[in-house]
């Protein structure tokens, strides 16, 4: 598995997401500049990390979207390509329509940084290494990350089984149905609040977000042995 | 030429941080204030033209990128 970690002005993310997939995967795992137009060659995912892209300017993510390998970002994932934007690269990811919905700051009016326990609602490439209905323990650390899209979206991701993750029991931040990660119709878009590059292994004592990063491997390495 | 957008969450989106502001407000006596929302306002220098003619541009800046319209609504002004 190649992974292409973006960097924009303001993450703070990339690194770890990079650690993670190299240190704890064994995969290969590289940073790609904001201002870069290709993406380098091979690669299977595309992270889109956690930060404060250009300062949160405007709203969050709003001009991330506007970076130059965006462009290549969503033709990669026009063709099939597997995103995975972590709370800033999530917020990117509605801001660039690559998801629906949009956020809004936390119903607390705080920024919130704690471990949360989240229900795995769907199998998808993100997702399969995980039993539908397990709970599985994520930090979070955003602002911004009460999620909301009109009713009839957000009755159609639960009709469609997009929803992927939810807070179970405890809702940091008042999104909508409980709402933490979602999928494309073509599930190889994930957008997740929470953040498993932070819960990936045992030095952390947190160890559930390493399935986000197997499931996509699994699945990319299914795909490529077909 | 000179214009404002003028850039507010949409009706029935919770707002705390003007909630916040509003309960301030209470406790510094101005017990008459009932609610607050908190919006942007941004102010946008373009080159001369026709009110109408700008209007259209800044409503399609403001459908593109100063307000996302899921959450917000946005007004030109002049």
């Amino acid at each position: 598995m190649r992974v292409s970690v973006v960097t924009f002005p303001g993450s703070n993310c990339d690194e770890d997401a990079v650690h993670v997939v190299r240190n704890v995967l064994g995969a290969h795992a590289e940073l790609v500049w904001h201002e870069t137009s290709e993406l380098p060659a091979g690669t299977d995912l595309v992270v889109l990390p956690g930060g404060f892209s250009y300062g949160d300017a405007l709203r969050s993510g709003a001009l991330a979207r506007f970076s130059r390998i965006m462009g290549a970002v969503k033709a990669f994932a026009d063709r099939g390509g597997y995103v995975l934007g972590i709370c800033n690269g999530f917020q990117v990811l509605l801001e660039a329509n690559l998801l629906p919905g949009a956020m809004l700051e936390n119903a607390s009016h705080k920024f919130v940084c704690r471990v949360v326990s989240l229900r795995v609602e769907a199998s998808t490439p993100f997702s399969s290494a995980y039993a539908v209905g397990d709970t599985i323990r994520i930090p979070v650390a955003h602002h911004e990350g009460r999620y909301f899209a009109p009713p009839d979206t957000v009755a159609a991701l639960e009709r469609e089984g997009r929803v992927v993750f939810r807070y179970a029991g405890d809702n940091p931040n008042g999104s909508a149905a409980d709402i933490a990660g979602i999928v494309n119709p073509e599930r190889n878009v994930l957008g997740m609040m929470p953040h498993p590059e932070r819960a990936a292994e045992d030095a952390l004592r947190l160890t559930d977000g390493l399935g986000v990063f197997r499931s996509i491997q699994a699945a990319i390495d299914g795909e490529a042995s077909a | 030429m000179h214009a404002k957008v003028l850039v507010t969450l949409r009706q029935g989106v919770l707002d705390p941080a003007g909630q916040a502001v509003a309960t301030s407000l209470n406790q510094l006596g101005f017990s008459q204030v009932k609610g607050v929302r908190i919006g942007k306002v941004l102010e946008v220098e373009l080159d001369d033209m026709p009110e109408d003619e700008a209007r259209k541009h800044l409503e399609e800046m403001g459908r593109q990128l100063l307000a996302n319209t899921v959450i917000e609504d946005f007004e030109v002004e002049f």
